[in-house]
């Protein structure tokens, strides 16, 4: 305790925007055996835990970066990144919310999640990120006592090695893509969510991630099991400090329901853009997919994608088992210099699957949008249907918005829709708004909030709000 | 394949009275294309069908030497009767005959472009292979404000005599200001496991007006690819058809620059496919100016373990303000091994644009069937008249009466 407050009191006054300084305890730079080590050794994890990242890492090192995607961006190099980062005063964690780093919470008011507040008020136990490690888990008593499992992923990998040997890497191998093999490696934190059978989950479980440390990557791990017959609904809600230099996230989320389970994962993703001139931002590229492994299960992907500079990623469901459903509902905003890929896989493999794929996406200023999506039906699946709807919408002509979709049909008793348009706001809808006294901007506003109503209406309240709040700010001064 | 290639290519520019540099760019181009080889799933546009092994399978080797020297014989039973047109014959991959009777002689000229070489964007090794080893290359221009009375039939007829081969043929086309021209691509093979690589390059100037309507009806088993370039000037319209059936293999790509104002673009293809065929149609609309428009209509009918593939590409430049593009691609599938792949594809970076594209597949529908047979028809004939009706809109699409009439018969369609 002593020391931990001698910390704190030698801590220095704010440089940047929000950026908390916190002494580090960082992993020597660059990617190599002995990194990975490192971060294997500091969280005392289990060999087999040291030999699947190094699995990963002999795979990462024969793969390429792949170039296919639509925003190109300066080379990383990966020997110049931090691999692990914590803030030193967690070395002994906290056993409750008063025990925390009060600079810490404070850089949480700061971002407007009044952690105790929200927890208390909301009902939402929030497994707060800050930098690598979770810092705090609350409203651990009423999920112990249905049985639930909520923790950060290295305490699983201490307390429930069976569940994460098991899950860990069934839906994204250690074999995958680069980016998912490389987090494969070395991801440090992340969240694991095991719902027992029979149990619907009372609140919404919710994460806030948060970058903080200058130049190191996150690469974060989330695992949820609904076992069968159960029900769970996560937030994952990001934002980050100011900052000039190029931050990579690299998360891999993975998704697994079992027979009749349903799993709906909300996320809002508000990293820090760049400025106006598109300098600085994160580069999110992220790998999430999830995995309809029992009969009658359910997985639904919501996502609002505002911030980051460039946005990577791809949703995706695999729908194995029988009469399982996939949903995918996207709102995507570009404004300034942004650039997002974006979109969904739907894998149909069993009979009588169905997919639902709403995209809606929004490019002002001189950003790049793509919508890419693959639907494959495969000749298994008989019976399934999926339908598409992806929507862009423009504003200005420096825009692009592009649509990528990629529709694969092997079953002849299955049926697949798909439409796609893109176009502007219309005149007539800005000439009505206005004249009724709203201003151009406001006008902009509630035009937009309408396109996305579809999928807005897909998030739990609480991201709602915010949600809806946040597609109104990201296109301030883009009118006119 | 590499010796082959090479020893084919100095047999077949032997006979050529060729200048040295001549031989040098086909020489260049042959390198490039032994550098790349065939396209194979790898490469982004050809992921649908690998044309490497697709060729590796049906053909096995391929060689590249066509001896053009001895003429061949026009087998006139395969003319198409009652209706009055224009012929170019090719047999074999050669230029047997080139017959306007129906026209003025002084407002079509015929000019050998044999020493042109086409570089096409958007395009890949195949062009490298048709540059290399095309041997006579004509351009049809129709001057200006000249209507072609009839329609111009090109025969793509192949005969027993060749066997494995690989050939490679290619025309121009240049319609000056006001001009018009209807042009059916009509493919009658009586040869089998053989590579066509057809290139045609098309310009339109000020209000012309392009038809072209590709028909490859009959069975047979070689492998096509056919890929047309069309620039547009302001006014012009193109349209073409796309009738997709009769080969082992066929892929057509369309490239369509609307490079003046209000010049549109209409392309409509059906694909009606059984056995094993593997079709795929490839269209890319540049929008590059304004006011412009393209269309296009895909259908198709699969059955047994057919394949159909589409890849629609609706491009828009920043430019290019005011764009209607629309595209629509429907497929039936009839049988649980026939397989449909469509990646209709926008790329838009202009904001007063309209532009959408749906794609839709599935079975037939069975409330339909049931409608039908409630009315007294048999299964079979409601399920006739349903893929009547589905194929029907693309036909009806034809803005030729003549020609339209033409291709419901071949197709066997009623009204």
């Amino acid at each position: 305790m002593d020391n931990r407050q001698k910390e704190i009191n030698n801590l220095k006054d704010y440089k940047y925007g929000f950026s908390t300084d916190i002494e580090n305890i960082q992993a020597p730079k660059g990617l190599n055996e002995d990194v990975i080590k490192f971060i294997s050794n500091i969280k005392k994890e289990p060999a087999w835990m040291l030999e699947f990242r190094l699995k990963a890492f002999e795979r990462f090192k024969v793969l390429k970066e792949p170039d296919w995607q639509k925003p190109k961006f300066p080379k990383i190099d990966y020997q110049d990144l931090y691999y692990y980062s914590a803030p030193k005063s967690m070395k002994d964690k906290p056993k409750s919310l008063d025990e925390l780093d009060p600079k810490l919470l404070e850089t949480y008011k700061k971002l407007g999640i009044p952690l105790q507040e929200q927890a208390r008020l909301n009902g939402i136990a929030v497994d707060a990120v800050f930098d690598s490690v979770s810092v705090a888990t609350t409203f651990k008593d009423e999920l112990t006592k249905q049985g639930i499992i909520f923790c950060p992923i290295s305490e699983a990998i201490q307390n429930h090695p069976e569940l994460v040997k098991k899950y860990l890497g069934s839906v994204i191998p250690t074999s995958d893509h680069f980016f998912a093999t490389l987090n494969s490696a070395v991801f440090t934190d992340g969240s694991f969510v095991y719902i027992p059978e029979g149990v619907r989950c009372p609140m919404e479980l919710s994460t806030y991630f948060r970058i903080n440390a200058s130049n190191t990557g996150q690469f974060e791990r989330t695992l949820i099991i609904a076992d069968k017959g159960s029900y769970v609904s996560y937030l994952e809600g990001c934002t980050a400090p100011m900052r000039d230099e190029n931050q990579l996230h690299a998360a891999n989320v993975e998704l697994i329901a079992l027979d009749d389970a349903e799993i709906k994962y909300s996320t809002v993703q508000n990293w820090y853009p760049g400025d106006k001139d598109g300098k600085g931002g994160i580069y999110n590229f992220v790998t999430k997919r999830g995995l309809c492994k029992g009969k009658n299960s359910k997985i639904s992907w919501t996502q609002v994608e505002t911030g980051s500079a460039i946005t990577w990623k791809y949703p995706s469901c695999i729908l194995k088992g029988d009469n399982s459903v996939g949903e995918f509902y996207s709102i995507a905003i570009t404004n300034n210099y942004q650039k997002a890929d974006t979109g969904t896989k739907m894998i149909h493999l069993g009979k009588n699957t169905k997919s639902k794929i709403i995209s809606k996406g929004i490019s002002a200023g001189s950003s790049d949008m793509t919508y890419r999506g693959l639907v494959d039906i495969s000749s298994k699946a008989k019976n399934s249907t999926n339908y598409t709807q992806c929507d862009s919408l423009l504003m200005g002509n420096k825009c692009g918005a592009h649509t990528v979709p990629y529709i694969k049909n092997k079953n002849s008793e299955s049926n697949i829709a798909h439409e796609a348009t893109t176009s502007k706001i219309s005149e007539e809808q800005l000439h009505y708004c206005q004249q009724r006294g709203l201003n151009p901007e406001e006008a902009v506003g509630l035009i937009v909030n309408g396109f996305c109503k579809e999928v807005l209406q897909q998030l739990p309240m609480e991201f709602a709000v915010e949600a809806q709040k946040l597609v109104g700010i990201s296109l301030e001064g883009s009118v006119g | 394949m590499k010796e082959q290639l090479q020893k084919d290519f100095y047999n077949s520019i032997k006979n050529l009275s060729l200048s040295q540099k001549d031989i040098e760019i086909k020489k260049f181009c042959l390198d490039n294309f032994i550098d790349k080889g065939f396209p194979n799933k790898k490469e982004e546009d050809w992921k649908f069908s690998d044309l490497n092994q697709i060729i590796k399978n049906n053909i096995g080797e391929l060689s590249f030497y066509n001896d053009q020297a001895s003429t061949n014989k026009v087998d006139t039973s395969v003319f198409v009767d009652g209706l009055e047109h224009n012929k170019i014959v090719f047999i074999n991959g050669r230029i047997e005959k080139i017959d306007f009777e129906y026209e003025k002689k002084d407002q079509i000229e015929i000019i050998d472009q044999s020493e042109t070489i086409n570089k096409f964007e958007n395009s890949n090794s195949l062009s490298d292979l048709n540059n290399a080893f095309t041997n006579k290359c004509f351009k049809i221009l129709v001057k200006k404000g000249y209507h072609l009375a009839k329609p111009l039939i090109i025969y793509h007829t192949t005969n027993s005599k060749i066997w494995s081969k690989n050939i490679n043929l290619r025309l121009n086309f240049e319609l000056d200001k006001d001009s018009s021209l209807r042009l059916i691509d009509l493919f009658n093979d009586a040869s089998e496991k053989n590579f066509l690589n057809i290139f045609y390059n098309f310009e339109l100037k000020e209000n012309a007006v392009l038809k072209n309507y590709k028909v490859d009806k009959f069975e047979n088993k070689n492998i096509k690819y056919s890929f047309n370039n069309i620039d547009q000037d302001k006014n012009s319209i193109s349209e073409t058809f796309i009738l997709s059936s009769g080969s082992n293999f066929s892929k057509n790509e369309i490239n369509c620059n609307l490079n003046g104002v209000y010049a549109s673009a209409f392309v409509n293809g059906v694909f009606s496919l059984n056995n094993d065929k593997h079709h795929e149609i490839r269209s890319i609309i540049n929008h590059l100016t304004e006011n412009t428009k393209s269309y296009q209509l895909i259908k198709s009918v699969l059955e047994q373990s057919s394949k159909a593939v589409y890849q629609g590409k609706i491009f828009v430049n920043s430019d290019a303000q005011k764009t209607d593009g629309y595209q629509l691609s429907k497929a039936i599938l009839l049988n649980k091994e026939s397989e449909f792949n469509a990646k209709p594809e926008l790329e838009i970076y202009a904001d007063d644009v309209k532009c959408s594209h749906g794609s839709a597949s599935g079975s037939l529908n069975e409330d339909s069937i049931f409608y039908l047979m409630s009315r007294g028809l048999s299964y079979q004939q409601s399920r006739e008249l349903l893929i009547n009706g589905f194929l029907l809109d693309v036909v009806e699409k034809i803005t030729d009466s003549e020609i339209k009439n033409l291709i419901k018969n071949m197709l066997g369609i009623k009204e």
